[in-house]
């Protein structure tokens, strides 16, 4: 089916139809709600990254006025156990997989710091607060394995003292023949390279709210998930509730990016246990300095890789070995470092190819994906070492990725390792050099590099270029559904499971129905992340959203449109091949005045007294599910153009660009807010954002006031141009966008600080950077040549 | 309940005369946000990094998760509450928001919408380098700022020209 013919709502710069309610304070955050007889709860966390724990003294805690209750691990009976893993090992021959999933309240030991011990529910949060003050709990400080490197050496100690190292797991993948690739090639570099740990830093902690109703015998849990229908089922399951006695809201939420998909965060579970079992509603809101230790992290990993290329710089093999810091659990299986692994194949061809990936267990925070979730890392190496490649071979740094983009009529391309969804890794389709080429031209890089450059270094001044691509794996699977209804009043309703925290859902869904249906997209109300509206489905991850849902509500709608045009054609009297659906009727083609309204129809197909066709189905409503073969496979160029000042290593970016292919584009305006948003993180997580942790698993940046977020003074206007090569693998042709914007930043920074600093053999291999850390590396590139005012 | 001491807190809240006894702690922003209800104004860190708590003190942007709610007394207090229009709609600034799709989740608009305010009040036609150092004192994680700054300045052009 071509969708999109009936008057180009997708595809239209629509403003959202959520905005009216977050502009004005009547959103609905987690935090917002207000239940009557409402307790809060605080919990005392770990303040070491590993200890044994000894006793636990809470009674003063209990003994203070408006304390209701102080729970440890020992009081939760059955439901202390540890959680699901959430993501099952990879499919890859010979892969080692240790299961080793976090658990409600901390029995025997803590693993990280942040872990929760014990959970305070009094009358006001400052007394819960003042509660978890009163516990004494008797640690035995164990060192700590908070060293990614030092954490598998011989001897270090043990997260889970029941294996026999630190390693949580071992996947090698490949294809074609890397030695033979190594030997034929002209050259070979070989470089190691670090990505550290930041935080998603979502402006909204985390929170969950759970209320037992004993009369309706109903648990209704607010929760800031991005996934609301598998809490649902996973937490009935852990409490032995019916999954229809337990509802959960993910209402507005303050930014997810990840982190707020886990199953389940310890306070999931144990919040609304408390609430069951203290028969009153029960709220806890996380601070930040919580959210600090408590929400999960990413990025840690460190890559000793390997180009071959010949002497045109055509790459002949790519051989990576690296470590992955999984944290002190791995209940996301191994996500992250499978997009690691796919995509250091980037837009190109590469015959042969060997990656293999060890996973750590640390004493640090656990790890989940993070917008991007390991596709950082796999770009910043491939796009790396060609930038190393080109300058030993005297390249320009566009030409090389020119000379080894994937041909257009490579697509559909089989990359012959496995991908997160366990499917072969495909790209689906693509047209790379086009990306490459509109990106070189809007950042002027010809002229830059040419002309301006050598001017600007003439003058004295530090200015480069940097120009990078990536690809993005989205829309995976398995599944999201929808249900789509024309009311009475002729609005159209949309219920879908999947979660929503600023995508703008609401209103790109909406133009997928609206589209189907012929009505105004104003017209639709769109409902997410509630289980009591919508029950099937997964959640809201790997730029999964449009893709999924909204080819599930692109389909429901299209059922809907079906049925309005056969009862419409019952009711004038023609073919239902005579009937268009526009401006909210079902009318005769070139025959505007025969019409019937939609909401007319939707009452005439739920009559009140008569009978009707037997088999018939009430109601002018659908209920359709979708679910890809597998990920859909977008790509993309950054490119920019920045000054450093070499005194103080600031960094000013002059200009920035985005060329990226979504797909077809449901909604330009919404895209270009997700690249933004994108390329914002992706510029904190190059040079501000890092968790700085001791050798102990202290982490010391743990606040605003240390891990800078970048501001409007720190990120650049971004030009977004949009190419468009629709997916085969759905109808709509749409691929995801949510992390696009984040990928590349790291790789093109360091090439383009490298430029603009023009210092012979400097080599950037590390990201986050930081003014402090750029100017320690540049003294000691400057002591190991022996230069003065090293 | 505890029996801590209360003190009494008299202010003007959105235009309404409010009379409440609080903790000596109660922190202005919960004061707003859980005594009175007015959930508009966001708390993102608590301690004044992030901005998403501002609400306007006698017409002054401040951060009312660093203020104490007795330090409200006596003062008049505008949240994001006030910043519409009647009966629900769209004041102008709300408006430019929504049409430059200046927010994404929404949690750092009621911050941003209340220091902006203050600053147009001050600033009728500023420089897109002077909206980006007024937005400075806000983080916002979702958009990059872009369409906020678009936003801010098409609601001082269609202040002049309005
Ligand atoms: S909550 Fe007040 S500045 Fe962040
Ligand atoms: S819109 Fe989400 S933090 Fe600004």
């Amino acid at each position: 089916m071509v969708a999109g013919a009936q008057g180009g709502v997708i595809g239209a710069r629509l403003a959202r139809n959520e905005d009216a309610r977050l502009l004005t304070g009547r959103a609905l955050f987690v935090d917002d709600l207000q239940l009557p007889g409402m307790l809060h709860a605080a919990f005392l966390r770990s303040p070491h990254a590993h200890a044994r724990l000894g006793a636990i003294d809470a009674e003063r805690a209990r003994a203070l006025p408006g304390v209701v209750a102080v729970f440890t691990a020992d009081d939760l009976g059955a439901a202390w156990r540890p959680g699901p893993l959430l993501v099952p090992p990879p499919p890859v021959p010979g892969a080692l997989f240790h299961e080793r999933t976090q658990v409600p309240l901390a029995r025997g030991k803590v693993r990280h710091l942040g872990e929760p011990i014990a959970l305070v529910v009094a009358e006001s949060r400052e007394l819960a607060e003042d509660a978890v003050a009163e516990i004494r709990v008797d640690f035995a400080v164990l060192p700590a394995a908070a060293d990614l490197e030092g954490a598998l050496a011989p001897g270090a100690p043990r997260v889970h003292d029941d294996l026999d190292s630190n390693l949580a797991a071992h996947v090698v993948q490949g294809r074609g023949d890397v030695e033979a690739g190594r030997a034929a090639a002209r050259l070979v570099v070989r470089r190691r390279f670090r990505y550290d740990r930041g935080a998603a830093a979502a402006l909204e902690g985390r929170g969950v709210v759970a209320e037992w109703d004993a009369r309706a015998e109903r648990l209704t849990v607010w929760d800031t998930t991005q996934a609301p229908i598998p809490i649902r089922n996973g937490l009935a399951a852990w409490l032995g509730l019916s999954e229809d006695r337990l509802r959960v809201v993910a209402p507005f939420i303050g930014g997810g990016f990840g982190p707020k998909i886990m199953m389940f965060y310890p306070e999931e579970v144990v919040v609304p246990w408390a609430a069951l079992r203290l028969g009153r509603p029960v709220k806890w809101v996380s601070d930040r300095a919580e959210d600090f230790v408590s929400t999960t992290q990413e990025r840690l990993q460190i890559h000793d890789a390997e180009l071959a290329v010949d002497g045109d710089g055509r790459i002949l093999a790519l051989a990576d070995s690296f470590l992955h810091d999984t944290g002190a659990y791995d209940p996301y299986g191994l996500t992250v470092p499978l997009n690691s692994q796919a995509n250091a194949l980037g837009l190109y061809a590469i015959p042969a190819y060997r990656s293999e990936l060890r996973a750590v267990f640390t004493n640090l925070p656990i790890v989940t994906p993070y917008r991007g979730a390991g596709r950082q890392h796999g770009t910043f190496v491939i796009e790396r070492l060609l930038d190393l490649a080109a300058r030993e071979l005297g390249l320009d740094r566009a030409e090389i990725r020119r000379r080894n983009l994937l041909p257009k009529e490579a697509f559909p391309v089989a990359q012959g390792i496995v991908y997160q969804d366990f499917t072969e890794l495909t790209y689906d389709s693509g047209d790379y050099a086009p990306i490459l080429e509109q990106a070189l031209e809007r950042i002027g890089y010809r002229r830059f590099v040419e002309e301006e450059q050598p001017r600007a270094r003439a003058a004295g001044r530090r200015r480069g270029i940097g120009i990078v691509t990536y690809v993005e794996g989205t829309g995976i699977g398995p599944f999201e559904g929808a249900r789509v209804q024309v009311q009475g009043s002729g609005r159209v309703t949309v219920a879908t499971g999947v979660g929503t925290q600023g995508q703008g859902h609401f209103t790109a869904f909406a133009q997928v129905a609206a589209d189907a249906l012929g009505v105004d997209a104003a017209e639709i109300d769109v409902t997410t992340g509630d289980t009591d509206r919508f029950h099937w489905g997964t959640g809201t991850f790997a730029s999964r959203g449009a893709v999924v849902a909204g080819n599930a509500i692109h389909a429901a709608a299209g059922a809907v449109a079906e049925r309005a045009r056969a009862l419409a054609a019952a009711a004038l009297g023609v073919e239902a091949g005579e009937i268009e659906l526009a401006g909210g009727a079902a009318r005769v083609r070139g025959e505007p005045g025969r019409a019937i309204g939609l909401g007319e129809l939707a009452r005439r197909a739920n009559p009140l007294r008569g009978a009707v066709a037997s088999g018939s189905e009430p109601g002018l409503e659908a209920t359709r599910y979708f679910g890809p073969e597998r990920g859909a496979t977008a790509a993309g160029a950054h490119a920019m153009i920045v000054e450093v000042d070499p005194e103080t290593m600031a960094v000013a970016i002059e200009k920035y660009v985005v060329v990226h292919d979504c797909g077809r584009v449901i909604n330009p305006l919404l895209v270009e807010g997700q690249v933004h948003g994108g390329v914002a993180q992706g510029i904190g997580n190059a040079y501000y954002e890092q968790l700085v942790y001791d050798a102990s698993g202290q982490l010391l940046n743990g606040s605003f006031m240390d891990f800078l977020v970048p501001t409007a003074l720190d990120v650049p206007p971004i030009e977004v141009g949009h190419l468009e090569t629709p997916s085969p693998l759905n109808p709509l042709g749409v691929k995801g966008a949510g992390e696009a914007g984040a990928i590349p930043t790291g790789a093109l920074f360091a090439q383009a600080v490298e430029d603009a600093l023009g210092l012979p053999g400097f080599e950037i291999l590390e990201i986050p950077l930081s003014p402090n850390r750029l100017f320690e590396l540049v003294r000691a590139h400057r002591a190991a040549r022996g230069e003065e005012g090293a | 309940m505890s029996g801590a001491r209360r003190l009494a807190v008299r202010a003007e809240i959105n235009g309404r005369a409010v009379a409440r006894e609080v903790e000596p702690r109660r922190l202005l922003s919960d004061f707003l946000r859980h005594d009175l209800g007015l959930t508009g104004t966001h708390v993102g860190c608590e301690h004044g990094v992030c901005g998403a708590c501002t609400v306007l003190l006698d017409g002054e942007p401040v951060r009312s998760c660093l203020l104490l709610a007795v330090q409200a007394d006596g003062h008049a207090v505008e949240t994001v509450e006030a910043l519409g229009g009647e009966q629900g709609a769209l004041g102008p600034l709300q408006e430019a928001f929504r049409r430059a799709h200046a927010l994404q989740c929404g949690f750092c608009t009621p911050g941003i919408l209340t220091t902006i305010t203050a600053f147009l009040r001050e600033h009728a036609e500023p420089t897109e380098a002077e909206v980006r150092r007024a937005l400075s004192g806000n983080l916002c994680r979702c958009t990059g700022y872009q369409h906020i700054v678009d936003a801010v300045l098409a609601a001082a052009r269609s202040r002049r020209d309005g």
